[in-house]
């Protein structure tokens, strides 16, 4: 069955870079879709082929069920908000928002009352015959919103939109956002590469790094069952081990040979044999930290360590604990009243410890690896854990 | 730590260097004495003369018909041509054209006028005013060419992208969004296009030819052999006028923002 | 798709394309091919080619000229940087409300003909002017000695015309300068001309590129400064273009030497392309 919006095999390359290297995709109606990855993943080209502004060299692009592929970018029933606004200077915020609406030929009266609508809800009614130099950054993005919406496009293309705005007010737009696209209920199509504005308002998320999509799935799924070390190391923090897959203790565990660190099991649902080489994540907030050792739990892996490194930060305290030649970063939560214990401090002795369905298996991540594999066996949703 | 003051010391020496000519001549237009040498009486003399002076006012007539003519074509043509630099930008033709704009702004203006009279003599074409107008459209061009692809350098691109987005085609766009913005730009080429062409003597008088005087060559002739109280008069009425035309098209501008 | 680029291309290049190629590239090669030609008495231009003209520029005038017009123009440059480069320094550092009222200050004086600003200059340095007057009533100069007609009226002309087209590429690069890089040297201990010499001059390096071009290349092919404040032992090329074409009627030759100043104007042109392409490409 065909999906409200489609990339079919779309590549495009610049010179000798491929810029986008055989994307598919599948965007559901009505979806707050985001497009995440560093600078030079791809991530905007492959909106502006939405848009328009580029044509990929092969592959298709489908909305609800037409291949826009060929069409010019002002045929399309896509609208964007480009990253610095890209309002008409010479135009007022009321013209720049009925923009669309003139070239489409509607009727003065018409266009007065969607404008009205529309100012209405950015909350600017009273700023209608302002120029955009007369505005702030915030009211601009939301002209810009409202320019694009009030043509009741069928895809909304955000490129990077909060970039320019100061922390405070990114914050605010993030709801306001949000806000919208539940009001509004159109399609989203979000460009970011900060996780963080990701994670909070998309309903999935493609992961792209080089051209290529490394993960495609909800915030959750993709932070717990990361398919790469680069989604794992991208996305949040995490510790890398790197080890020998050694004998298998159970159905679903096995051990785990590192070099300069004590074994440990790990939850091997990639059918890995004895001597494949991995590496292992644990999230710093997955690992426990105490003074005595924990209960015995023959699934906890408990390790002996050194505190380096303790940064208090009100809520949590991160520590960066020594264990033999790893250097591990470990979050903990004070859940309870601080000053009535005694918090764990710089150069004490301590024991870190995680459970073995914590951790999480994946192929080496380099900087300098032209093809990432992913570990045979995955084909789809991360297996079911069982404790 | 004191800066220097060479920098100040020079700068006001230069401003008194520039105005100080200048300053003498607006003093002598109202000077009796015929030759200026000394200061011999107030009079309005000179002026009253200026006026009476029909060769003048007809240099004059020729000046401002080739300016207007000169000025309407260099900016249409140097407004395509700043146009097709920056769109189409590195590719081999407009290398071609960016040297062909970019070189008459960097030869000396006896070697156009030379090449011009030349041109002419060589095709048959009868030196006259319309000379001096293909003359002054060729070099007014290429300042015109500069003055927009200096704005247009600095000109957002994605704002022709977002118009594109919202439905706009490339009519539509260029009428209500890429004119519009480069307006200020074009009606800067088009002023300096116009002071160029007025205020020109060397390239005129190559290819100028009986009849056809402007009052650069006028005031040329005038002071080759002529009366040079007059001269004075006319050049205060000269800065006059152009510190009120200046001055005007700036509080326009500034009402209209 | 590349076929309808290529049009539009065309479409909006051609007008400016064909109207420099018609009255600016042919009328270059027309000067180069008359100067082949031989003359007509009666001023025109003779059939068939001949080598005569390019043999008559051997006149033995021609290098005292020649080497005149060099060395003015090179003074008058140098003149110009030297007066310009601290103008534009000052004038960039000068604070925003006063920055515009100075611009004025220099623009202003440019309103008026150049034509007239010659003329003034004239009328200053006549040996019955206010100029000569008042330097002979304060002793620095004889009571017969002559400001005008000679090289010196001429060097001192130029530079008036040319110094505001120096002063304006070079104000636009110190515009651009970033002066805390001279707040940075005086702070690693170099003095205000170190600082100056080692960090503002190298700042403005484009500027002054331009400002020479901008200075020397007219000042080359000046005809009207020598002609109204030089005598006839300061003549520069300009004047014998000038005099070959409207007094001996000798168009030929006149555009012999067109073709002569054109390759003296080509060669610190060339230099100064191939300067500024090295600053570019680090």
């Amino acid at each position: 069955m065909a999906e409200f919006l489609e990339f079919d095999s779309v590549s495009k390359h610049f010179g000798s870079v491929r810029a986008v290297d055989g994307v598919t995709l599948a965007i559901r109606r009505g979806e707050f879709f985001s497009l995440l990855g560093p600078s030079g993943c791809g991530k905007t080209t492959l909106l502006r082929m939405l848009a328009g502004f580029e044509r990929p060299d092969t592959g298709r692009v489908l909305l609800d069920g037409r291949d826009i592929t060929d069409l010019p970018p002002n045929k399309r029933q896509v609208n964007t908000i480009f990253q610095n606004y890209a309002l008409f200077p010479h135009l007022t915020v009321r013209d720049n928002i009925a923009f669309g609406l003139r070239i489409a030929g509607r009727t003065g009266k018409e266009i007065d009352s969607e404008v009205d609508k529309m100012l209405a809800l950015i909350q600017m009614e009273d700023q209608g015959t302002k120029k955009p130099d007369q505005i702030s950054g915030g009211q601009k993005q939301r002209v810009a919103i409202a320019r694009a919406l009030i043509n009741r496009p069928q895809v909304l293309l955000l490129d990077e939109p909060l970039a320019a705005l100061d922390l405070k007010l990114r914050q605010r737009m993030l709801i306001e956002l949000d806000l919208i696209h539940d009001e509004v209920g159109i399609t989203f199509l979000y460009v970011t590469h900060d996780q963080g504005e990701a994670m909070s308002l998309s309903d999935r998320i493609a992961v792209m790094n080089r051209g290529k999509v490394e993960q495609l799935g909800t915030p959750t799924e993709i932070y717990e069952a990361p398919r790469s070390s680069f989604v794992a190391a991208f996305i949040g923090d995490t510790n890398f081990f790197e080890g020998t897959v050694a004998e298998a203790v159970d159905a679903e565990h096995s051990r785990l040979r590192i070099d300069g660190f004590p074994d440990v099991l790990v939850f091997n649902d990639k059918q890995l044999r004895t001597g494949d080489l991995v590496y292992l994540s644990v999230r710093p907030e997955k690992i426990g930290i105490s003074r005595e050792p924990p209960a015995d739990n023959r699934l906890r892996n408990a390790v002996h360590a050194h505190v380096d490194e303790a940064v208090y930060l009100g809520s949590h305290t991160r520590f960066w604990v020594r264990v033999q030649d790893y250097r591990i970063s470990v979050t903990q939560q004070h859940n309870r009243y601080l000053l009535d214990e005694k918090p764990i401090r710089w150069d004490e002795d301590v024991y870190i410890h995680w459970h073995a369905d914590d951790g999480f298996l994946l192929e080496r991540y380099s900087e300098s690896d032209e093809n990432l594999m992913t570990i045979p066996g995955i084909d789809g949703a991360p297996a079911e854990r069982t404790r | 730590m004191s800066r220097s003051r060479v920098p100040a010391i020079v700068t006001v020496a230069v401003l008194a260097f520039f105005w100080i000519p200048v300053v003498l001549l607006i003093v002598n237009s109202f000077n009796t004495a015929r030759f200026s040498g000394s200061w011999e009486g107030f009079t309005l003399d000179w002026y009253r003369r200026l006026f009476g002076a029909r060769e003048i006012w007809l240099a004059l007539r020729n000046t401002m018909i080739i300016a207007a003519a000169a000025t309407l074509t260099s900016t249409i043509l140097g407004t395509t041509a700043a146009l097709a630099l920056h769109r189409f930008h590195g590719s081999r033709v407009q290398r071609t054209h960016y040297l062909l704009v970019y070189t008459p702004l960097i030869i000396p203006e006896i070697l156009m006028g030379m090449s011009l009279l030349l041109f002419f003599v060589a095709i048959g074409l009868q030196l006259g005013l319309f000379t001096i107008f293909l003359a002054h459209v060729t070099f007014c061009l290429s300042y015109v060419a500069m003055v927009v692809l200096g704005r247009l350098q600095d000109f957002d691109w994605s704002v022709i992208e977002a118009a594109q987005d919202l439905g706009a085609s490339w009519r539509q766009t260029a009428a209500k969004v890429l004119l519009p913005m480069l307006a200020p730009g074009i009606a800067s080429g088009a002023l300096l296009a116009f002071t160029l062409s007025i205020d020109d003597f060397v390239i005129s008088f190559f290819v100028a030819g009986p009849g056809s005087t402007t009052l650069p060559i006028r005031i040329y002739s005038m002071i080759k052999h002529g009366s040079p109280p007059l001269i004075n008069a006319l050049s205060t009425l000269l800065l006059v006028v152009t510190f009120t035309t200046v001055w005007l098209s700036q509080r326009l501008l500034e009402d209209r923002s | 798709m590349t076929g309808g680029k290529a049009r539009r291309e065309w479409a909006v290049t051609l007008p400016s394309f064909a109207w420099l190629v018609a009255l600016f590239v042919i009328p270059s090669l027309i000067v180069l091919a008359i100067a082949f030609r031989p003359a007509t008495p009666s001023g025109g231009i003779g059939a068939g080619w001949t080598l005569e003209t390019l043999r008559s520029l051997g006149n033995p005038n021609y290098p005292a000229i020649l080497w005149r017009t060099v060395w003015l123009a090179v003074a008058t440059t140098a003149v110009c940087l030297a007066l310009g480069v601290p103008t534009s320094y000052a004038l960039a550092r000068a604070p925003k409300r006063w920055r515009n009222l100075l611009l004025l200050l220099v623009i202003v004086p440019f309103w008026t003909s150049f034509l007239v600003r010659i003329f003034a200059w004239r009328t200053l340095l006549h040996p019955e002017g206010p100029l000569k007057r008042a330097l002979v009533a304060v002793g620095l100069a004889a009571p017969d000695s002559q400001l005008l007609y000679n090289s010196g009226a001429i060097l001192l002309v130029l530079v008036y015309t040319e110094l505001p087209f120096a002063i304006l590429p070079l104000y636009a690069a110190a515009e651009k300068f970033d002066f805390r890089l001279i707040e940075a040297a005086r702070d690693l201990g170099a003095s205000s001309w170190r600082a100056f010499r080692s960090v503002f001059l190298p700042g403005i390096g484009r500027g002054i590129v331009t400002a020479t071009l901008v200075t020397l290349i007219p000042a080359l092919g000046s005809y009207v400064v020598p002609d109204l404040v030089g005598g006839p032992s300061s003549e520069m090329i300009g004047n014998k273009i000038a005099q070959r074409t409207f007094t001996d009627r000798n168009l030929p030759h006149a555009a012999a030497l067109s073709a002569l100043l054109a390759l003296a104007v080509l060669a610190p042109t060339l230099i100064a392309l191939a300067a500024n392409r090295r600053k570019e490409s680090p």
